[in-house]
């Protein structure tokens, strides 16, 4: 079975909620949609105070070569274009809509048919992409019309596809993989198109023996599509390790996946990319795995942008008492949330709730130089070292140990025994480098 | 409700920790313990006791009134280094020598550099060859192994294999000689030939030696233990004995005379218990897998040159000592592969 | 034998003399010639090798401050912030010019989020470092702007010239200060501004940069400057600029008349070794102005809290006295 080269480590899989079946979170009453959502430039609001507004009516233009637009998700009236706290901890822009009904705009189709036929040329499937507010949902959000516009002089082989969810607990993907395995296929055709590729891999882990097999089943009516089983194994979601696993090519350090004719999508994105060309709707709803150990019920629904986390919690059986840690994504790469009333966005694959003793990080005691980091770190980098050097503030020698590859999966502070916090110290060393680095090109 | 705890990315943390892996070494250890308390009775628990004991002490002390920090002896670093420690010492060895190679184990060894993983070069051995050095006399008067508890004071010493050997040689006589005919000695006012353990006897540990490096057999199993549990890894080990054999089987063959043949070499003397305990210490060996290609080589290279042409009979402490010293530059030197980086 | 000490006498001699040649053909050919001003103005220099003049080192300083002298003819724009005048001038007479006199600065901390004003709302759990915490989050108050408290700025100084006090989580700037701005660079959020010292070292200062607006900047942090423009109102010198709801306040214009600490609804603006105000009715505002710092409030806190502690009758007043004490120094020293 196939995986990645280089390190790695296989963290309890706890996937609580793997067999609830996606449900539909009823509507909010009020949203809070960030206007900032995706990698690159932020996008602009168009809409004002009072403005009255309808499910899939762009509220925020991007206008940059990598930026997207923002859809609303609910219809009422916008409330207010503000400030609010989202999920990084900060105050950032954001529109609030009360929400009053659930008008959708007269383009969508909502049917619940499947349309197989892609009517779309190449240049109308990637202005359809980038109009829809399409982002790589796997958490980076990265715009996906950006990733299908080849530069010049390179040329796409294959398209992968990430249906890994290689991070413990979440099961977001693995639940679309099952339900809307069609819809996905097609979104992976209209990919194929996109990028004029007529090859495609589906990367899964076997974990997920029901998703491997009925994605297998489904490979026979769509051409050109394969399945690949890959050994369990962190970070295999990671888009570098995911192109060595499935096609034994490594990407080279700060180059982009095409270097080696490869590009890399989630299977959230894909299922998105086929609502988007085919039924015309907008990126305005996500499948978002809510679970934790004390939860009632965890499970994964369909959320709309910018409903409040906290709502998502109340239908999952409410806050447990001893929660004292909430993190928006998964475990090991996650964001630990300063409240839990901030907005869930497009790049939200997981609420989970950590108890009091799961929370609480172990106390560092000195290094033993084990090495554990270094034979765990799927980049081949030396975290010790170049966390070592971030704390002694030594950057240069951060830059040199090539701390700019790291792709903060977390493997080295989870496997260190001396519990030290070295993606802390390496996330330090990467921010003040590239502030480094940028200097040295304004000069 | 609670406040909510906001940390960096991971918010789990894997089973590892540094006392478990210094737990797993203890463990690793006990059989070889007891082979020696087998051969060399109370003696054996004695030293190991205080030396245990000694380090464990001067850790805490030194932690409490000189570096002023937390207690950091539950990690159970001191209690290793004061188990090897003791494995390096014959067990007949006085108790204020031990209390000695202790004191210069943690305290000059360990703490003085800042305590655990701070320290260029392995405490026990540190401690060990300060001993050899200072107290040449009662270092190498090895106690004959006895059956379990066949006369604690025994007074009674005799050569390791391997200083034997290396007396008889340089006396002119060959290989052949020395483990055919044995040796004329006078022990007590009486003559008694002396001749050199068997294969099996040195497999086992009943042989002279110092008390936890003479059962092969026992330091194997311990290191087997910890392969499994990935105390270590396979690279140190391996390429330590596999140029320990590849050098003497060279000698071995060139001039069978002069030279003892590899398996002897193996089984004998400190090796083992280098090989597995001592050279894969986490703290003062490289990290990078190559780099440890180089430090096994490095140390089986040496000890060979050490006790083929060397002053010791025994070599493989000092090989481990020297090659500690050249972990910064294998480790500035060689980088482990890089993703992305096309193989040469 | 008299041969042998002859013969090693003569050859060591001959050796000795032939090195001694060599050697002092070496050194005339390797000759660094140096401006000997650069030696004498070294000595003039404080020796702290902090870096606060911008240049490596004292010895880097006096390299530069030579060459531009011998280039330019003037030192224009070098200071020495920890010698202040006084070595400028010494600096300067060695190398044949005349410094400009400048206003003595010191370090001053533009954030009140104590404790006890900015409530702690979560839990930062990861290295004690500022500059990481800022990347992760707003910080334990919420307050994007706030202090985080994990010392950044007492890492930095050299001087030894700040700490973090325990009770308030807040740096606290000592009179030793000499304004090298090293805690300036270490701040990650940039609260910390190098100021004037002030006649009688009496400052007045915005001890807030929280730009948002006044509802938000109140959630978190009662001490907080909302943007309300009465400070910008009230000054007679034009020394008060509003800028994205903050006020700030120069101090190359403000003439300490203090009538922007009283108006401030949020006692933002804090004042500093000014004597205390007798006047009239104004009091609650002015001795809520004067120790508008949160170390104040902590003093009966305190007393309150030796009482109920059940401690021996003998202990109270003496602890009490002790952090009376404690809490006065900080007073004078705080900045």
């Amino acid at each position: 079975m196939k995986t990645f080269k280089i390190g790695g480590v296989h963290p309890a899989e706890n996937k609580f909620s793997a067999d609830q079946a996606i449900e539909v979170l009823e509507l909010p009453k009020q949203v809070a949609i960030p206007i900032a959502q995706s990698l690159g430039a932020p996008s602009k609001a168009v809409v004002k105070k009072g403005d009255e507004v309808k499910v899939g009516q762009v509220i925020a233009k991007g206008e940059a070569f990598i930026s997207s637009n923002i859809h609303s998700s609910v219809s009422g009236k916008v409330l207010k274009v503000d400030e609010i706290m989202d999920q990084s901890g900060y105050r950032r822009p954001a529109v609030i809509i009360t929400v009053n009904g659930d008008e959708w705009d007269e383009s969508i189709d909502r049917s619940e048919e499947l349309k197989t036929d892609i009517n779309l040329s190449k240049e109308d499937i990637i202005k359809r992409i980038h109009e829809m507010g399409i982002v790589g949902l796997g958490g980076a959000t990265f715009p996906s019309h950006v990733k299908l516009m080849i530069p010049d002089g390179k040329k796409a082989e294959i398209l992968i596809i990430n249906g890994v969810e290689c991070e413990p607990y979440l099961t977001a993907d693995h639940r679309l993989m099952l339900e809307k395995a069609d819809e996905m296929m097609i979104g992976i055709q209209i990919l194929m198109k996109g990028l004029e590729v007529d090859k495609a891999i589906i990367g899964v882990e076997n974990n997920k023996p029901d998703a491997i097999a009925h994605l297998k089943n489904l490979c026979a009516k769509y051409s050109g599509i394969s399945i690949e089983a890959l050994k369990v194994q962190y970070p295999q979601g990671g888009e570098k390790q995911l192109i060595d696993a499935c096609l034994g090519r490594q990407v080279p350090s700060g180059k982009l996946p095409i270097e080696v004719g490869a590009v890399v999508n989630n299977v959230g994105t894909a299922f998105a990319v086929y609502e988007a060309v085919q039924k015309n709707k907008p990126l305005i709803e996500r499948v978002v795995t809510i679970t934790g150990k004390s939860l009632k019920q965890p499970g994964n629904y369909m959320v709309r942008i910018g409903t409040s986390v906290n709502e998502l919690i109340e239908k999952a059986g409410g806050l447990p008492e001893d929660t004292a840690k909430v993190v928006s994504g998964g475990p090991m790469m996650g964001k630990a949330l300063n409240a839990v009333d901030v907005p869930v966005v497009k790049g939200t694959s997981g609420i989970l709730l950590f108890k009091e003793e799961e929370a609480r990080r172990v106390e560092p005691t000195n290094c033993i130089r084990c090495a554990k980091c270094i034979t765990v770190c799927p980049m081949g980098l030396e975290p010790i070292l170049i966390a070592q050097y971030a704390e002694n503030e030594m950057f240069e020698n951060v830059e040199n140990e090539r701390a700019m590859d790291c792709i903060e999966c977390g493997s080295c502070q989870y496997t260190c025994p001396a519990a030290r916090p070295l993606l802390d110290y390496i996330r330090l060393g990467k921010f003040k480098v590239g502030q480094i680095i940028r200097n040295r090109s304004k000069k | 409700m609670n406040l909510l705890t906001v940390s960096g990315s991971p918010h789990v943390h894997g089973d590892n920790s540094t006392r478990k892996i210094m737990y797993g070494v203890i463990y690793a250890m006990i059989p070889a313990l007891l082979v020696s308390i087998y051969f060399f009775g109370l003696g054996a628990i004695k030293v190991t006791l205080i030396s245990v004991l000694a380090c464990v002490f001067f850790e805490w002390l030194i932690q409490k009134y000189l570096i002023k920090g937390p207690s950091t002896i539950g990690d159970g670093s001191a209690i290793v280094t004061g188990i090897l420690l003791a494995f390096n010492v014959p067990s007949n060895l006085p108790i204020w020598i031990i209390i000695i190679g202790a004191l210069v184990s943690i305290g000059i060894a360990k703490m003085s550099f800042g305590g655990l993983g701070k320290n260029p070069f392995n405490p026990a051995l540190v401690g060990r060859v300060f001993l050899l050095l200072s107290f040449p006399v009662q270092m190498t008067s090895w106690p004959k192994p006895s059956v379990l508890f066949d006369g604690i004071a025994d007074a009674i010493t005799g050569p390791t294999p391997l200083g034997h050997l290396k007396e008889e040689l340089k006396g002119g006589r060959t290989v052949e000689d020395i483990m055919e005919n044995g040796t004329k000695m006078i022990v007590d006012g009486q003559e008694v030939i002396y001749r050199l353990p068997d294969y099996m006897d040195q497999l086992l540990g009943n042989m002279g030696g110092s008390l936890g490096e003479v059962s092969a057999i026992a330091l194997i199993l311990g290191g087997i233990y910890m392969l499994f549990r990935k105390i270590i890894t396979w690279e140190i080990p391996v390429t330590y004995i596999g140029s320990v054999v590849a050098m003497t089987g060279i000698l071995w063959l060139i001039d069978p005379e002069m030279y003892v043949n590899p398996g002897f070499h193996l089984i004998t003397g400190g090796l083992m218990l280098g090989v597995f305990f001592m050279a894969t210490d986490m703290v003062s060996s490289p990290m990078s897998r190559k780099g440890q290609l180089i430090f096994g080589l490095g140390c089986g290279v040496l000890t060979v040159v050490i006790r083929v042409w060397g002053a010791y009979p025994e070599g493989a402490s000092f090989a481990i000592l020297i090659m500690n010293a050249f972990v910064p530059l294998i480790n500035s030197g060689l980088k482990p592969k890089r993703f992305g980086e096309i193989a040469k | 034998m008299n041969d042998v000490i002859i013969y090693a006498v003569v050859s060591l001699s001959l050796i000795g003399a032939a090195a001694a040649i060599v050697l002092y053909f070496v050194a005339q050919k390797f000759k660094v010639i140096e401006d000997p001003k650069i030696d004498e103005v070294e000595e003039a220099l404080p020796a702290a090798n902090c870096g606060g003049c911008g240049f490596p080192g004292c010895r880097g300083f006096a390299e530069a401050l030579v060459k531009s002298a011998n280039e330019k003819q003037s030192i224009e724009g070098f200071n020495c912030p920890v010698g202040g005048n006084d070595t400028m001038a010494v600096s300067a007479a060695i190398l044949g010019l005349v410094a400009e006199e400048k206003e003595p600065q010191i370090a001053v901390i533009r954030c009140s989020g104590s404790r006890e004003n900015a409530p702690v709302k979560i839990n930062y759990d990861g290295p004690a470092t500022c500059a990481f915490a800022h990347n992760l989050s707003s910080g334990e108050s919420g307050c994007p702007y706030g202090c985080l408290g994990c010392g950044d700025c007492v890492t930095a100084c050299d001087f030894d010239a700040i700490y973090m006090d325990e009770i308030t989580g807040l740096p606290v700037v000592k009179d030793n200060c000499v304004a090298c701005g090293a805690c300036v660079t270490a701040c990650p959020r940039d609260i910390i501004e190098l100021r004037n010292k002030g006649k009688k070292d009496r400052r007045i200062f915005v001890s807030c940069i929280n730009e948002e607006k006044g509802g938000p900047a109140k959630k978190n942090c009662k001490v907080a400057c909302i943007g309300c423009s009465k400070c910008f109102k009230i000054c007679p010198f034009d020394a008060i600029t509003m800028n994205n709801n903050l006020a700030y306040i120069d101090y190359e214009k403000c003439k300490l008349c203090r009538k922007c600490v009283v108006e401030c609804p949020t006692s933002a603006i804090h004042e500093l070794n000014f004597p205390p105000r007798k006047e009239k009715k104004e009091k609650p505002s002015s001795t809520k102005a004067t120790d508008g710092k949160p170390a104040a409030k902590e003093v009966p806190k305190k007393e309150v809290k030796v009482t109920e502690g059940a401690k021996p009758a003998v202990e109270k007043p003496s602890s009490a006295k002790a952090s009376e004490d404690k809490e006065e120094s900080k007073e004078t020293k705080k900045e």
